[in-house]
């Protein structure tokens, strides 16, 4: 996906450089706050001062007003997405902008960090103008505003999102040197809010000739995706809200389709249209894209469930350790399948496994945080872990994966994830 | 996706365990405020875009490849390139055989499996810059261009509702299904 342009590393060496200058200024200010504290050590005794010369400029003024929507600090400003333009400037809303997972802790994705793979960009819909159309093999064609949507019963679930497009870069021959995030940040998840999708079916009456489901978004690139009605009525949600608020643009305002588990494209946002159908509409992102073919030339299509995957956070590659000593392995774990079971990590090159500590309660079909200690002996070792779901799938090697596939292969690959982490404390991304 | 079965006993306890101490999901509501509008008729002709492999919902009109080399011209060749060898996006032509190889060249010729697809999409998708202004005409004009650059249908080949649904793909049958698996 980097063979047109290369964003990704201007993102990456952007990114870099801000971290850089934020080191610096740092350094300065602790230089600053050394010397302000060694002249009041001098003059606590001339009780008639003020306190004031003893705290950091912050606790000594009025902070910030009180505002309507609060912000991160300026501090974390370079904890951002990866943006991806896969054609530049020629398609500047098609690609990616990838969550930065190596930044971020527990298993919620910050909305405005939440990964994003659109099309045609992100468009500017007016909720009181955009309608949702249920038709097809129905009894009854129906049209939902938004004002309706919002007042039918809702479930909340935490569910992942995955593009399978996700790490399709550590498909290359060579292991790309880059941010977690930047290879493997093409998933996030939030807390989801909406109407079960069987509701509103229910409502339109499927008729018995009906077996799949036609999605369309209301963009420009008008995504459309086919799915079988079983995945409808199991667990999909028509979700107007995201961690709390109403979804953001670029995660499919006012309404998109969750399909828990299955590959983020058929999750389709903006959702305008849902069509009922005897067949598979074999539509462009079913057909050229999406699909997986095999060294034999075939293809496999409608390969809907993503796989039990992992990937270590903390340490990953172009960060570096800070001598040998006591280390938190951490990571995350998920299954299009069900809830995660086990993750298992190796600090010796898959030579041996231990079980991580798995977070809290695992959610089916959710993000789980993984952690484990590590005393890291100052040498040269690698790391991996392995992901297991409920129903017994795991995460296959790289060179297993590979076998499997055509050369060319780039969507669903759940193969398992290896940092060396070298003597002098670099963490590399290599193939095991 | 790619799974494989290990510790098949190791892991039915862990699976139990997991059961016993996960939390049950609240039970999705199933009675609804039936506040659905009836659809009519026109709504649902002016919103429906989608078009299936046997080519029903296909507009009226048509286009030759003579026409559709003109509006190729007009308003894909600078992203497509000459012929569609493609540069800057996708190649459209091209790669047929080529699927089994060490260097398989994925293209609408070579790879996709229904003509139907090619003027589905170019109606909801292109020209990039400017989706849904092309007219029917041109779309199918446009769609028997391609299929023609591609040796799929002849040099005189008129594209219509009633032949692109009859166009036979050199992949049709390229395709596993996985959606029962
Ligand atoms: C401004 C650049 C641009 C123009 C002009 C343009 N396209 Fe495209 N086209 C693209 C991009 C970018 C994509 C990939 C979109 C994506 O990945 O979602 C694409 C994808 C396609 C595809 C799908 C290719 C595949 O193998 O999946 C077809 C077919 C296509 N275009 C046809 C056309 C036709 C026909 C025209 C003229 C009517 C046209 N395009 C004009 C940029 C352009």
């Amino acid at each position: 996906m980097t063979d047109h342009h290369d964003p990704v590393s201007d993102a990456v060496s952007a990114v870099a450089t801000a971290d850089a200058a934020r080191e610096r200024r740092n350094f300065l200010k602790r230089g600053a706050a050394g010397l302000a504290a060694a002249a009041a050590a001098a003059t606590t005794a001339r009780a008639a001062d003020p306190i004031g010369g003893d705290f950091p400029e912050w606790s000594t003024k009025i902070g910030t007003p009180l505002r309507g929507y609060g912000q991160p600090s300026r501090f974390e400003a370079p904890v951002q997405r990866y943006v991806q333009k896969a054609f530049g400037d020629l398609a500047p809303g098609t690609g990616g902008a990838r969550a930065p997972i190596e930044r971020l802790e527990g298993v919620i994705t910050p909305n405005g960090l939440h990964f994003d793979r659109s099309h045609n960009g992100a468009p500017d819909i007016d909720p009181a103008k955009h309608q949702l159309l249920i038709h097809g093999l129905v009894k009854k064609p129906l049209s939902f505003s938004i004002a309706d949507l919002l007042r039918y019963p809702m479930v909340s679930r935490m569910h992942f999102i995955e593009c399978s497009g996700n790490s399709g870069l550590n498909l290359a021959p060579q292991p790309p040197q880059l941010p977690a995030g930047v290879m493997h940040g093409l998933v996030s998840c939030a807390d989801w809010t909406g109407i079960p999708l069987a509701l509103l079916l229910d409502e339109a009456g499927v008729e018995p000739a009906g077996k799949w489901l036609l999605a369309e978004g209301a963009d420009s690139a008008a995504m459309s995706r086919s799915i079988p009605l079983g995945k409808c009525y199991d667990d999909a949600i028509v979700a107007l809200y995201q961690n709390g608020e109403r979804l953001r643009p670029e995660q499919g305002y006012p309404v998109r389709l969750l399909l828990p588990g299955w590959e983020g494209n058929m999750n389709v946002k903006w959702l305008r249209r849902l069509k009922v159908t005897a067949g598979p509409t074999h539509t462009k992102d079913e057909t050229s894209r999406y699909t997986d073919p095999q060294p034999d030339g075939r293809a496999r299509q409608f390969t809907f469930e993503m796989g039990a995957k992992s990937v270590i956070l903390r340490p990953s590659s172009t960060m570096s350790m800070q001598g040998a000593g006591l280390y938190e392995i951490s990571g995350i774990a998920w299954s299009g399948g069900g809830r995660i079971a086990r993750v298992e990590i190796s600090t010796d090159s898959g030579a041996t496994w231990k079980d991580a500590v798995l977070q809290g309660q695992a959610m089916p079909k959710s993000l789980v945080r993984f952690r484990l200690p590590w005393e890291w002996n100052g040498q040269a070792t690698a790391l991996q872990s392995r992901a297991t779901d409920e129903k017994g799938n795991t995460q296959p090697s790289r060179a297993a994966f590979r076998a499997e596939f055509a050369p060319d292969i780039r969507f669903h690959n759940n193969s398992i994830v290896s940092w060396a982490v070298n003597a002098d404390g670099s963490v590399k991304n290599v193939y095991l | 996706m790619f799974t494989s079965k290990r510790m098949v006993i190791a892991m039915a306890a862990t699976a139990l365990l997991a059961a016993c101490a996960a939390p049950t999901l609240a039970p999705a509501p199933t009675k609804s405020p039936n506040l659905g509008r009836l659809a009519t008729a026109q709504e649902i002709a002016a919103a429906d875009i989608s078009i299936p492999p046997d080519g029903s919902g296909l507009p009226a009109g048509g286009g030759d490849v003579r026409q559709g080399a003109a509006v190729y011209a007009g308003k894909c060749v600078s992203c497509h390139g000459e012929k569609g060898v493609g540069k800057p996006a996708d190649a459209l032509a091209g790669g047929i055989g080529s699927l089994a190889t060490a260097t398989p060249l994925r293209t609408v010729g070579s790879y996709w499996p229904y003509a139907t697809t090619l003027f589905d999409y170019v109606r909801r998708a292109m020209p990039i810059q400017s989706p849904k202004s092309l007219t029917n005409d041109e779309i199918y004009a446009v769609t028997a261009y391609l299929l023609n650059l591609n040796g799929i249908v002849a040099e005189n080949a008129v594209m219509n509702a009633q032949s692109l649904p009859q166009v036979k793909m050199p992949n049709r049958d390229g395709f596993i299904d996985y959606s029962r698996r």
